[in-house]
């Protein structure tokens, strides 16, 4: 399973399969099938695909740790950037297709929406971790420092969720779907620190993870 | 005191190497049959062909209405396959998907309440009760997509006068099919169901007010209302209340199904207005469904460009409260 997993050629692999949700929507849109509100399809299926990269951000930790397979590190940088990305996709579909540049009518939805709002903080949360995701930032900031930035990414997941269950007009089951596995995430981490501190009472700062320095892909 | 010596552990006790190292087995083999479980309830229904359903009927003899509106008509394809039914699911897609074999004969409309002359039609005098028009309406649904329709109907104050209104008569309810057999989506739509909606005595007699029974020059698809709708163009979508089986003529306002649900959000007259936003998005711009990923947006216009028409009916009320 390491070899697999530290071969380059899966990091390739996993690259082209976290690009297949775009690749598919191009598909679609060429071949005119993307349904009778393209738009709407475009920021549905962006959306879901940041939620999902967010989750699949959070689930590296606790499957390394839950399989003992620690390699699975080597995915979690591009996963969280692939997160952004879609973010940035959803966010500019709606800047440009679905209110057209209107900045004056945006600008009133962020201040008066609170889904509009709570999505929009979410993605802002994201952009100094995509920025601070490479191993010169890391140094740079030092690993404990860098860990705490981007524990911002436990508030851009729980924001994604809210602006998610806020958008719906009365069928929540799919943004409480989201929710329940995001909680888990969430709770995983919780019950992983609390287990820490228990364990080492005296120390003052307990994290579970390791540094990521350990990446040097 | 007699002490019940503990049991030796003996070497048959110790957990095979096997099992213990498998934690890691058993947790692919879970996700493996996650996979395999969520292939065998979906597969056969990926591939399955889509339901035929009932076909629409060609109608004949329909007369086309002076006041039908010259805008581009939206593809049928899109009216048939983008629809909030959410007796057939939530999803824009599932009415086309949940309703080809949704029974719609025989279909009888009770109507009831404050009249002199309650009684029961068929489909067959509802397609005789008056000359069937062709009208072109626009259709803003109140989340903020528009459509352009030729629906075929006759106003609905044609049945009404039929029936009588008393003078005690000041609201008309209206009540959808509901049975749970038939519309197995219903319970997890998160809306109370029968749909309920209710117009204004007033509202309900204006000549724009139409009672629906075919659309495109053809019966009604099932997942646009089959066998007969309301459509009141000047009003947000949800209002256009579907596959009708009950209408009461009452005293007082009646209760709404989005009103239920959320009555921040969605009130009673639930007139088009740009210029009222809904809590969570503006109001002030719709994409016309058909135009493709680089439509832009346009203006709402105020009644949905029918004002010159209804606005009557509302003078001197505050429409920001009314909403």
């Amino acid at each position: 399973m390491n070899a697999i997993l530290t071969s380059k050629w899966t990091k390739v692999f996993v690259f082209i399969l976290c690009l297949l949700p775009l690749g598919l929507l191009v598909w679609r849109a060429a071949h005119a099938d993307l349904g009778a509100n393209p738009i709407e399809f475009i920021t549905h299926t962006t959306g879901d695909w940041t939620l999902r990269f967010l989750i699949f951000t959070l689930a590296i930790t606790p499957l390394r740790k839950i399989l003992h397979l620690p390699q699975l590190i080597r995915f979690r940088r591009m996963l969280g950037l692939f997160a952004f990305f879609y973010a940035c996709l959803h966010f500019s579909t709606w800047i440009g297709l679905d209110k057209f540049f209107n900045w004056a009518e945006m600008w009133k939805d962020v201040q008066k929406r609170r889904f509009i709002t709570v999505g929009f903080t979410g993605f802002v949360l994201m952009i100094p971790l995509a920025l601070t995701s490479t191993a010169g930032w890391i140094r740079r900031l030092g690993g404990k420092r860098w860990q705490m930035l981007h524990r911002a990414i436990y508030l851009s997941a729980i924001a994604g969720v809210i602006h998610y269950y806020w958008l719906v007009k009365s069928d929540t089951r799919k943004p409480l779907q989201y929710a329940f596995i995001v909680g888990i995430l969430l709770a995983w981490r919780l019950g992983a620190w609390l287990y820490g501190k228990r364990r080492r009472p005296d120390a003052t700062v307990i994290t579970h993870e390791e540094p990521t320095t350990a990446e040097t892909a | 005191m007699l002490v019940k010596k503990a049991p030796d552990l003996t070497y048959a006790d110790v957990t095979p190497k096997g099992l213990y190292m498998g934690r890691r087995n058993f947790l692919y083999g879970l996700a493996a049959t996650g996979t395999a479980v969520w292939g065998y309830k979906n597969i056969p229904r990926l591939l399955a062909p889509p339901p035929s359903g009932s076909t629409p009927v060609k109608l004949t003899g329909v007369t086309k209405w002076p006041g039908s509106t010259t805008e581009k008509q939206t593809p049928i394809e899109d009216v048939t396959h983008y629809n909030n039914f959410y007796e057939f699911g939530t999803g824009k897609k599932d009415p086309s998907q949940n309703a080809g074999n949704f029974v719609t004969s025989p279909w009888v409309v009770s109507v009831e309440g404050e009249v002199k002359k309650p009684r029961k039609f068929s489909m067959d005098e509802i397609m005789k009760l008056a000359p069937l028009e062709e009208r072109v309406y626009r259709h803003r649904c109140v989340e903020a997509w528009s459509i352009v329709v030729p629906w075929i109907g006759y106003s609905f104050s044609v049945l009404a006068n039929l029936v009588e209104p008393t003078p005690k008569a000041k609201f008309v309810a209206f009540q959808s099919y509901y049975d749970v057999k038939q519309m197995p989506e219903g319970p997890r739509a998160g809306i109370e169901l029968p749909y309920v909606e209710g117009l204004r005595l007033d509202e309900a007699m204006h000549p724009l007010t139409l009672l629906s029974v075919g659309m495109y020059g053809e019966t009604l698809p099932n997942q646009d209302g089959a066998p007969v709708r309301m459509v009141i163009p000047w009003k947000y979508g949800f209002k256009s209340i579907k596959s009708l089986v009950k209408i009461r003529f009452v005293k007082d306002q009646p209760p709404t199904t989005w009103n239920i649900s959320n009555a921040h959000e969605y009130g009673f007259y639930s007139n088009v207005n740009p210029t009222v936003d809904h809590p969570r998005w503006s109001q002030a711009h719709e994409h016309r469904l058909g135009g493709g990923l680089f439509d832009r947006p346009i203006p709402t216009l105020m009644f949905n460009g029918y004002g010159d028409q209804v606005a009557g009916l509302y003078s001197g009320m505050d429409l920001k409260k009314n909403y």
